[in-house]
């Protein structure tokens, strides 16, 4: 479950800051063990500028949202939600999915998680809060052109 | 790391005892040692207490209460004796014992009966009401079970919640007592023991002030019924709830005892069937306690496996099962202390605390803790413990937690101490 790509990120987070400017942000919290996270995101054109994120919580936790945002930057809405589709039915697998490394990435290192059901809601925490947070901005986005 | 000889020698035979327990005579992880180490969150069940639900069942069983054939007549008979061997294995009279699901549906029993108290058409009723201004004091130490009920019936009612503070070390706050328990107090609840820093709280002293000032004491004993010996008459306390699952019992029975002439006056929680006196279209009028409080079919199986446990524990001494756990306490404490790095959240001797025992490992989240001491079979309870309120008070997210009972020994707490050394080393903490 621990692949070394995993405990990398953990001890070098990718975009664990606080984001300014940004265009919405979001606390999550998994009531189960108390890990939170406040995401924010920068969307420009329908593309997701910046990820960033604070909070605490374990190891798969911190380095799935570390994965995430380097994944996710760069990308439109749209992809970022495909990759996000993609990473939460490889975590709902039980162990049984076949990743595509292709969408995933880097983030296939997870899928040993899937296998510890306890551990599931750990490694989708930051990516629920980037959905959450990435329609909040386009919703907002839309009411402000209309 | 090599076990260290214990400094002291337990009373128990561990061998004997855990042999009595299925379970634990499995292996886990692909053939790993079970160390079973989350009793504090559920127990193991010796043989005789899921024999006992099984003979139930398979000899005796039928709608307690109910009917006038042989079947209801030896159910009723062992619901009805299940009573009185758990209503002796805490001191108490077989009629001041109500079976509930569980301990946070007796807490809830108290708070919802209390919140009714308004509407009873009795004046003794009408006097345990809450109204704005009262107070109900509760601990910042509290299970969510202990604290939630009593912030709703502050809601319902307009009472005001305060609590005692706890300090550094982990233990109750008792210097502003008279002060948070003040004239207008109807309630004091607290809980015996933490399920989260071990810590035993002085029930005597607390039980005074609450007597002062004629409020009613809701003592939640999950975590202390299942480790020492109790007595309701000692503790002087006007109800006692606790879980049947936590002390080797059946998931789905809990207990509320509750003092005879305040059961007599609490209006009813939930209603149906088997707790009525009689019944027209438009009112009823309820039975005396404990049926009053027994809506439903009555958990007669969980209550008859629940009196076994009581049986077992009875038959090994609460007074060794407490001195046991006490040495393993004090030997797990002094253990962890020599892993630097980490620290115990709670009393770092074992006087006045029990075999909870929290603490943190720097730089390494509870849930990796407990991952990496999972794959060597150690298995301990991670997170806040439902305990929120008590976690942000230290400033923490989660700790891990280890809880002893009868069927641990010293070697369990070595494999503990061994495996929080190797996630040291697995995570690169120094």
């Amino acid at each position: 479950m621990y692949q070394e790509i995993i405990l990398d990120h953990y001890r070098h987070p990718v975009g664990r800051l606080i984001l300014e400017p940004f265009d919405a942000e979001v606390h999550h919290v998994n009531p189960t063990c108390g890990d939170e996270i406040t995401l924010r995101v920068k969307i420009d054109d329908g593309v997701v500028t910046a990820i960033g994120h604070q909070g605490q919580g374990c190891s798969i936790s911190q380095a799935s949202t570390s994965v995430m945002t380097e994944l996710l930057e760069g990308r439109t809405v749209q992809q970022a939600l495909e990759v996000e589709a993609g990473f939460l039915a490889l975590m709902q697998s039980r162990g049984e999915g076949q990743p595509d490394e292709d969408l995933l990435e880097d983030a296939v290192a997870f899928s040993g998680v899937s296998k510890y059901p306890a551990r599931v809601k750990c490694a989708l925490l930051g990516w629920m809060a980037f959905k959450d947070a990435a329609l909040q901005a386009v919703a907002q986005s839309v009411k402000d052109q209309s | 790391m090599t076990s260290r000889t214990p400094s002291s020698v337990t009373a128990l035979d561990v061998t004997r005892i855990k042999a009595d327990f299925p379970l634990l005579q499995r292996t886990i992880r692909d053939g790993k040692r079970l160390v079973y180490l989350d009793s504090g969150a559920t127990s193991q069940k010796p043989a005789s207490v899921l024999d006992a639900e099984r003979r139930f069942y398979e000899m005796h069983n039928a709608a307690v209460h109910r009917g006038a054939h042989q079947l209801g007549e030896e159910a009723t008979d062992a619901y009805e004796g299940a009573r009185e061997t758990i209503a002796r294995f805490i001191g108490a009279q077989a009629g001041d014992i109500v079976f509930t699901k569980n301990a946070t549906e007796a807490i809830n029993l108290v708070a919802y009966s209390l919140g009714n108290a308004s509407f009873s058409d009795t004046a003794v009723g009408q006097s345990l009401s809450l109204q704005p201004g009262d107070r109900i004091v509760v601990t910042e130490m509290e299970h969510h079970a202990n604290l939630i009920p009593w912030q709703e019936l502050c809601r319902r009612t307009g009472a005001e919640l305060a609590w005692l503070g706890v300090d550094d070390e982990g233990r109750l706050d008792l210097s502003t007592l008279d002060q948070i328990i003040n004239d207008r107090t109807k309630v004091v609840a607290f809980t015996h023991q933490s399920n989260v820093l071990g810590t035993i709280n002085p029930v005597s002293e607390i039980v005074a002030r609450a007597r002062a000032v004629k409020a009613l004491v809701v003592l939640d004993a999950c975590q202390s019924a299942p480790h020492m010996p109790l007595d309701v008459v000692e503790l002087g306390v006007d109800f006692v709830a606790f879980s049947g699952h936590k002390m080797l019992g059946p998931t789905g029975i809990g207990v509320l005892w509750g003092r005879t002439e305040v059961l007599a006056a609490m209006p009813p929680f939930l209603t149906g069937g088997s707790m009525i006196e009689t019944v027209y279209m438009d009112h009823a009028t309820y039975a005396d306690p404990p049926q009053r409080f027994e809506a439903g079919t009555p958990v007669a199986a969980q209550a008859v496996g629940l009196a076994a446990a009581c049986d077992y524990l009875t038959a090994v001494g609460m007074d060794k099962v407490f001195d046991h756990e006490h040495a393993l306490t004090s030997y797990a404490l002094e253990g962890l202390a020599s892993i630097s790095g980490l620290r115990v959240i709670g009393p770092n001797n074992a006087v006045h605390r029990g075999g909870a025992v929290s603490f943190l490992v720097d730089d390494i989240h509870a849930h990796d803790v407990g991952q990496v001491l999972d794959d060597r079979g150690v298995e301990v309870r991670v997170g806040h413990h439902c305990a929120w309120p008590l976690m942000r008070r230290f400033g923490i997210a989660a700790t891990t937690r280890a809880s002893f009972y009868l069927y641990n020994d010293f070697s369990d707490v070595d494999a503990l101490v061994e495996s929080l050394d190797a996630a040291k080393s697995f995570f690169g903490v120094k």
